[in-house]
């Protein structure tokens, strides 16, 4: 049986083209926000006395920009790439798809403009008010006609891998976003959560906690089982272990949130329920992790030469890493320690900065030349400089949050002889501050990559050298 | 919780491990048409995938990672109303005041259950209980003059008192200065327990409408004069004709009355700012200061030492 297999021309890159230009530059806007606000940490009189610089305002800016903006246009291109890529087949719907890049971005500029007004719901992550909740709803929904149509239509006979990661990271986040975020208006610009009580509290987490499972974790599961195995050029190491670790993950995912509510009025069972599945969770988080480093079985000297691989693997090694250490942090008497302390904070970022934007950024590179139609980026050189800017601003910051975490929880619980606390707040916060000056610094590393990655992506673009022959293997029919 | 969601949650949470058991069974052994270690066959844009085993010791964590859960699940509470074998809990729920506490309290020993927050105040009741137990018997004049007893009250007042009044205790707008020898409710030594100990309630009525937008800036004005400020004098002459209303709680003479916390108008302090406007925007809205009490978070003992404290910042 032959089939004839599509040419790059047959496939919508125009939307995918769209994405990864826009993931650099939210990329490098969401990050800027981040050290502006990490410097105000150090020098608060960084806010210029303005309302709409203060960290209160800007910090929901930042986690917006860089989860909704930067991750999710990111998964937005690759998604778009992979399904057609892996289904043979072009995009479900043109038209679809477009609005969601123009809806995309028009959710993300509605949040760089309410954000800073002060206008929120004062739930972290869901922070956008309910008219650009509802436009988040429906740009979803029409994201998955078109994810779920182009699988309808493909033209291969299963359904791979990354496909299904994909699938059950935009299922989710409908549901996820929808059921937080009902919610009550009262004027144009605010409105009040239909929840209240522990109640709200479990809802928030639930949603919280998946925006991490789903979002950060599994739609990037999907963005590393196309783009490990393309850039090794080497098979996917165990077809079994992937549906074992997927079906574990996603069954087990969706139970974690209340370990964000460890010792509150959440109900002892609910917090106990979240624990164990946290802490099961472990293993098939690293089910991804060794599916994609063993990946490499035979490959492992390409390390040396291609940056875009060293940007993957060390992503899944921070995966690893946070996927270790979440669980962990989920063990009631762990919590008691980190919670409410720097040491969460170090490690989101290992997941994000080490996990998220590694993997994005691998991926991008492998993505630009193949979308733009040229042999490869224009400076390899500038991706191995990124490489190194990116891996010591990550180890910077999460050291940085490390140490002041468990320095800020010691000091939280040390008491004298006659039961008193040893320190106030705000010795602790006084102790905090070479570490805040390590995390901008760690902070400006990262974004002076981005910046980087920004002019070596224009150049490759700008350039005029298209690619003589297509030089990645062309796809087989089945 | 109901039995229908107990039952809910425990056939969802077993279910779940079960099927996660079940799962990783199915995928140990080799179910495919392939040869283990061989290539599955379908390729997606040149991409093909291995049959390879799922890694022995990866297994062996999701085992022991499995058996963990049913462990915990049996030994805490976590399926639904089952209390787990341990009878363990963090606190007493449901409890709505502290007289339902203290019975909780005393039913969970009666029980033999363990609730961790009783326990863990228990212990440190028995630790240190003793060390605030020998000042309950000094005076707090004595406490005052104590060395050892002044600094443990130190940190009692940075601990639960600085938030509002400061860490030097100089207070702020609507949080009063204990440093500066003037007590609206009393500055004996036992006006200042009772009031730690009872917390206090004041009521400051709004008088905006009673006295009109004139009316008010003429008392404030004459407000003003009994500290012997600089005010406009026949605004203040027109406020005093007005001032027996004030003088109900603050007394002719404006030195205001302590058992009431009607505080001193002519000593110059003001709680709420002491300028034109300030006094202005006390007359019109009135003011209600709270004290929290303090006797169940604390405990008499160590509310003898913070009076110690108190008084020793002042004499």
């Amino acid at each position: 049986m032959s089939q004839t297999i599509p040419q790059n021309t047959e496939y919508n890159f125009k939307v995918v083209k769209q994405f990864t230009v826009m993931t650099i530059i939210w990329g490098i806007v969401g990050m800027a926000v981040g050290v502006l606000i990490a410097a105000q940490l150090v020098w608060p009189a960084l806010n210029f006395d303005i309302p709409y610089l203060t960290y209160s305002r800007l910090r929901p800016l930042h986690t917006n920009a860089v989860i909704f903006a930067f991750g999710t246009s990111a998964l937005f291109a690759t998604a778009y790439y992979v399904v057609q890529k892996t289904c043979q087949v072009r995009l479900f719907s043109d038209k679809l798809a477009a609005f969601t890049f123009w809806g995309w971005q028009a959710v993300i500029v509605a949040a760089v403009i309410t954000l800073p007004l002060g206008m929120t719901t004062s739930k972290e992550y869901a922070e956008l008010e309910w008219p650009v909740s509802i436009l988040i709803a429906v740009v979803w929904i029409a994201f998955l006609i078109v994810f779920f149509g182009t699988l309808a239509i493909r033209r291969t006979s299963h359904i791979y891998v990354a496909n299904w990661f994909y699938g059950a990271f935009i299922i989710a986040v409908a549901m996820l976003h929808i059921g937080n975020n009902l919610a009550i208006p009262v004027s144009f610009t605010k409105s009040y959560s239909i929840y209240s009580g522990a109640v709200d509290a479990m809802m928030q987490w639930w949603y919280g906690h998946n925006a991490v499972g789903f979002l950060l974790t599994a739609g990037f599961l999907g963005m590393m089982y196309y783009f490990v195995p393309k850039q090794a050029e080497r098979p996917v190491y165990s077809y079994r272990l992937s549906v074992v670790h997927f079906w574990a993950l996603i069954s087990i995912y969706i139970w974690a949130g209340p370990h964000h509510l460890h010792y509150t009025a959440l109900p002892d069972w609910a917090q106990s329920v979240g624990m164990v599945m946290s802490v099961v969770l472990f293993v098939p988080s690293w089910g991804g992790m060794i599916n994609g480093i063993m990946t490499l079985s035979g490959a492992w000297h390409k390390l040396r030469t291609d940056p875009i691989l060293r940007f993957l693997i060390v992503s899944l090694s921070f995966y690893g890493m946070s996927t270790f250490e979440g669980p962990m942090m989920a063990i009631k008497s762990v919590n008691a320690l980190s919670h409410y302390t720097d040491w969460t904070i170090g490690h989101v970022h290992s997941g994000a900065l080490g996990w998220v934007a590694m993997i994005s950024i691998g991926a991008i590179y492998h993505l630009i030349p193949v979308l733009f139609d040229r042999d490869r980026m224009y400076s390899v050189k500038m991706i191995n400089t990124h490489f190194w800017l990116h891996t010591i601003g990550v180890v910077l910051y999460i050291v940085a949050m490390w140490i002041s975490g468990v320095m800020q929880g010691l000091m939280w619980r040390a008491v004298n002889s006659d039961g008193t606390l040893t320190y106030s707040f705000v010795e602790s916060l006084e102790a905090s501050y070479p570490f805040y000056f390590v995390r901008f610094l760690g902070g400006v590393f990262v974004v002076a990559g981005m910046l980087l990655m920004a002019f070596n992506t224009y150049k490759t673009i700008r350039s005029d050298k298209v690619r003589a022959s297509e030089p990645l293997p062309a796809a087989q029919s089945v | 919780m109901s039995s229908f969601w107990s039952g809910w949650i425990i056939v969802l949470t077993i279910g779940h491990l079960i099927a996660l058991i079940v799962l990783l069974r199915w995928n140990m052994k080799n179910y495919t048409d392939v040869a283990e270690g061989d290539n599955m066959g379908h390729e997606f844009d040149g991409i093909s995938e291995l049959n390879n085993p799922l890694p022995k010791w990866w297994t062996y964590l999701f085992w022991i990672c499995l058996g963990w859960a049913f462990l915990y699940l049996a030994l805490y509470p976590g399926l639904g109303n089952f209390q787990g074998l341990l009878g363990w809990s963090s606190s007493n729920q449901d409890v709505r005041s502290l007289e339902e506490s203290e019975q909780a309290r005393l039913q969970a020993i009666e029980d033999g259950q363990i609730v961790q927050y009783d326990r863990e105040r228990a212990r440190a009741e028995d630790v240190y209980g003793p060390i605030f137990a020998q000042y309950a018997s000094m005076s707090i004049e004595d406490i005052a003059d104590d060395s050892e007893a002044l600094r443990i009250g130190q940190r009692l007042f940075l601990q639960n008192c600085a938030q509002c009044h400061g860490s030097d205790a100089r207070g702020g707008i609507g949080f009063p200065n204990l440093t500066d020898g003037v007590f609206n409710w009393g500055h004996n030594p036992a006006d200042i327990k009772t009031t730690i100990m009872g917390g206090r309630e004041a009521a400051m009525p709004a008088f905006g409408e009673q006295l009109g937008e004139q009316g008010i800036r003429e008392m404030a004005a004459y407000v003003l004069s009994l500290s012997g400020r600089n005010v406009d004098r026949e605004l203040a002459r027109a406020g005093e004709t007005q001032f027996a209303v004030c003088a109900a709680c603050h007394g002719m003479d404006g030195k205001g009355t302590p058992a009431m916390g009607a505080p001193d108008l002519t000593n110059n302090v003001w709680l709420y700012g002491g300028s034109q406007r300030a006094v202005e925007e006390t007359l019109r809205h009135g003011r209600n200061g709270v004290m929290p009490r303090w006797d169940s978070i604390l405990g008499e003992d160590k509310v003898q030492i913070l009076s110690g404290y108190i008084y020793s910042l002042n004499n």
